[in-house]
């Protein structure tokens, strides 16, 4: 899903589960990442778990590669250190998981669909345990040594385990890791206009494509999204930061289905504004979970430029831009259609 | 009503479809008296440009009368005569102030397509494609008009359609081409593809004070015409001659002051490299097909500019860029930025230093639009620009 987005040349990125990138905004102004929500910022939360998670993946294959080179190149040595019996046999036996190992290494480092070599390296630790288990049933070992080699070889294997359920986890569920949309657009406009616009949260439907509605009442905001099949997921917001012409920080309400929370900045550039925005939702595992997902849709970070593009249109020239196949769903050929008549109607109202 | 869709690869025709409709509040509906077809639709017309749909609306070359206008469009009324630029443009964003018309960056609702191709979108346009805003075109009975306050332009009482409907691209295209050619009195220009645009290139070349205009086809009628009326002084045809061996010896030695493609992704050439990119064009492997372009930039002077009027959609491969590099030259191009264009242009149809039906060899019934892309596709008949009458 990532890489697919990197295509978009826009200056942002989506960040939900996988690598981390550099952010423009930290460069120029740090203190502004600092105050949201808990202890750090929406963004720095998904970066410090996902590198977490590339360190684990990384360290155990550097381990499968190590184990592997050493087996292949040197059985006996190794044999020797295990406690294993120095026959031909174990000779080669080693040579086979040493092979195995750094095929598994290999894999891991090379990036693709690291929880299929994550479960490869279980399936070889269990392997090795019943090579643990024959050996100590043989004459001419060392059974303390391979006692500890098996011990070795079972804390690899929970972490093997573990590894492969967090990788998966990953790669099959983004909503469990949180959907982080970042976007940035310059609008020809002063920060003071652009931040009043958006302050007043009721206009947020009008360029955010996945909001139905946002109701306004008491300093409190009522967030209302579109459901698959008609349905709707909604939230209490809160504003946790508000600066006037520069930034506006909200997050939802402790019992929110979805909790999500999102900031905008407004900086000026000369006569105009540049503005970026960041949301993430951290959607529970699960039906509603699912549904968030599949409505934020398979590109949300384009369809997030795409929608500040809209909010470009209203702030610029008043309202959003239709052409005659922008109006339909899906492809449409660009000529009138019965779709128009509707239209014409609101407008002219 | 009536209108030419684009139904696939090589095949036009006229449908049946639903009125258009005011969408927005800055929006006219146009009751289209006279339209064109442009050589940039023979690029649509051959499947050269991505993203277009069966059934798209073609057409952006349009004139016609205000039948309607929207809730905020003021300075225009039901019954005005109109002649409408190709760019759609807002007016009020940065490119638009900057008056960089066809780089709009509120019209073209579907800019996610264009940045995929191109990094980042340009404006809107009329009938061309979906990657640059899926907008019904005007070679129709009626077509809608977006920021219709910023755009068309009204033309004065008296005039005949066809002296104002060039307005609306060929005529300003050719003449940013010379202009951004930064001609100096004595100037040698010369210019690729004696079509339309390069007809108006020349003819504006001659205007902003080029002594020399060297017009370079390989159709004699065009040729011809280029001579008689487009303004060239010399012609050349590339089926004759060495380009760059006559060149070089018209301006003893110097090359061109100024280079002018007015072809486009479809050149015609010989020759083994012409096979080669027409091969790769087949095979998809490189989308645009850069004869003239090649040319131009070997042939201009050290120092001198080379000019783009023609349209590339894509991609090229054996770009002479150590051309450009080690003799300094300067490359322009652009979408024309019609509206900048528009008034001081109709000055000069006004003034009698130009008149723009020159190039007109054919003029059909809308109805008849397939035949008139067979004429202009082929150069059939001494065909050089077809007009349709749609009222």
């Amino acid at each position: 899903m990532q890489e697919k987005h990197s295509a978009s040349p826009n200056v942002t990125k989506t960040r939900a589960p996988a690598r981390p990138q550099k952010r423009r905004l930290q460069t120029r102004e740090p203190e502004a990442l600092a105050p949201l929500g808990t202890e750090s910022s929406i963004s720095a939360v998904s970066e410090v778990e996902s590198d977490r998670q590339d360190g684990r993946r990384n360290g155990l294959a550097w381990l499968s590669v190590g184990l592997g080179l050493a087996g292949l190149f040197a059985p006996r040595h190794l044999a020797r250190l295990i406690g294993a019996e120095e026959s031909e046999a174990t000779t080669w036996t080693l040579r086979a998981v040493g092979g195995r190992e750094l095929v598994c290494g290999v894999g891991l480092l090379s990036g693709a669909q690291p929880a299929n070599w994550a479960w490869a390296r279980l399936a070889g630790d269990v392997l090795d345990l019943a090579l643990i288990g024959t050996a100590l049933q043989a004459k001419n070992t060392r059974n303390d040594r391979l006692l500890v080699a098996g011990a070795g070889i079972l804390g690899a294997a929970s972490l093997d385990a573990y590894s492969a359920w967090r990788l998966q986890q990953g790669s099959r569920d983004v909503a469990a890791e949180g959907i982080v949309v970042q976007q940035s657009i310059t609008i020809a406009r002063p920060p003071q206009d652009v931040y009043a616009f958006f302050r007043d949260f009721q206009n947020l439907p009008r360029f955010l494509s996945h909001l139905e509605s946002v109701r306004v009442d008491n300093g409190h905001s009522h967030w209302v999204a579109k459901g698959p099949l008609g349905s709707t997921i909604e939230w209490d917001a809160e504003i946790v930061e508000d600066r006037p012409a520069e930034l506006i920080v909200w997050r939802s309400g402790p019992n929110a289905d979805v909790p999500t929370q999102g900031r905008v900045q407004f900086r000026r550039a000369g006569e105009d504004t540049e503005l970026e925005i960041e949301l993430r939702y951290d959607p529970p595992a699960g039906e509603i979970g699912a549904a968030l997902a599949k409505l934020l849709g398979v590109a949300p970070q384009q369809q997030m430029s795409s929608d500040l593009r809209r909010l470009k249109q209203v702030l610029e020239v008043g309202e959003v831009l239709h052409s005659d196949s922008s109006i339909h769903r899906g492809m449409h050929p660009a000529q009138p259609s019965e779709l128009s008549e509707q239209i014409s109607k609101e407008v002219r109202s | 009503m009536k209108a030419n869709c684009w139904i696939g690869n090589k095949k036009v025709r006229v449908q049946d479809v639903p009125e258009p409709k005011i969408l927005n509040r800055r929006d006219a509906i146009v009751r289209v008296t006279s339209t064109a077809i442009c050589g940039s639709d023979l690029h649509l017309f051959n499947g050269f440009i991505p993203t277009l749909e069966s059934g798209d609306v073609l057409g952006h070359e349009f004139m016609g009368e205000v039948m309607e206008v929207g809730p905020d469009v003021k300075n225009l009324k039901p019954g005005d005569r109109v002649v409408v630029p190709f760019p759609i443009a807002c007016g009020h964003c940065r490119s638009c102030r900057e008056q960089n018309y066809s780089l709009c960056e509120n019209s073209n609702p579907n800019a996610w397509m264009a940045e995929k191709l191109w990094g980042y979108s340009p404006s809107g346009l009329f009938g061309y494609s979906h990657m640059l805003g899926g907008f019904a075109g005007g070679q129709a009975e009626y077509v809608r008009v977006p920021f219709a306050d910023v755009g068309p332009l009204k033309v004065p009482n008296g005039m005949d359609d066809e002296q104002a409907l060039f307005l609306s691209d060929i005529f300003p295209t050719g003449y940013m081409a010379a202009e951004m050619c930064n001609i100096r009195p004595g100037d040698v220009v010369a210019v690729w593809g004696a079509g339309p645009v390069g007809q108006f290139a020349m003819k504006s070349a001659r205007m902003l004070g080029a002594e020399r205009v060297i017009a370079i086809d390989r159709l004699p009628y065009r040729l011809e015409l280029a001579l008689s009326r487009g303004g060239a002084t010399e012609v050349l045809n590339y089926e004759q001659v060495d380009i760059h061996d006559a060149l070089r010896s018209a301006t003893a030695g110097r090359g061109p002051d100024a280079c002018i493609d007015a072809v486009g992704l479809e050149a015609h050439g010989h020759g083994a490299l012409f096979a080669l990119d027409r091969a790769k064009q087949m095979l998809k492997l490189q989308p645009d097909r850069p004869t003239a372009l090649r040319q131009a930039i070997q042939c201009c002077r050290n120092g001198g500019v080379v000019s783009l009027a023609g349209v590339y959609g894509g991609f090229i491969d054996m770009f002479p860029i150590g051309a450009i590099v080690n003799r300094a030259l300067t490359l322009r191009a652009g979408q024309c930025h019609v509206h900048r264009y528009m008034r001081p242009l109709l000055q000069r149809i006004e003034n009698g230093e130009i008149d723009p039906t020159f190039v007109i060899t054919h003029r059909l019934p809308l109805a008849q639009a397939a035949e008139g892309f067979d004429l202009f596709v082929n150069k059939l008949d001494g065909c050089e620009k077809v007009v349709l009458k749609a009222a």
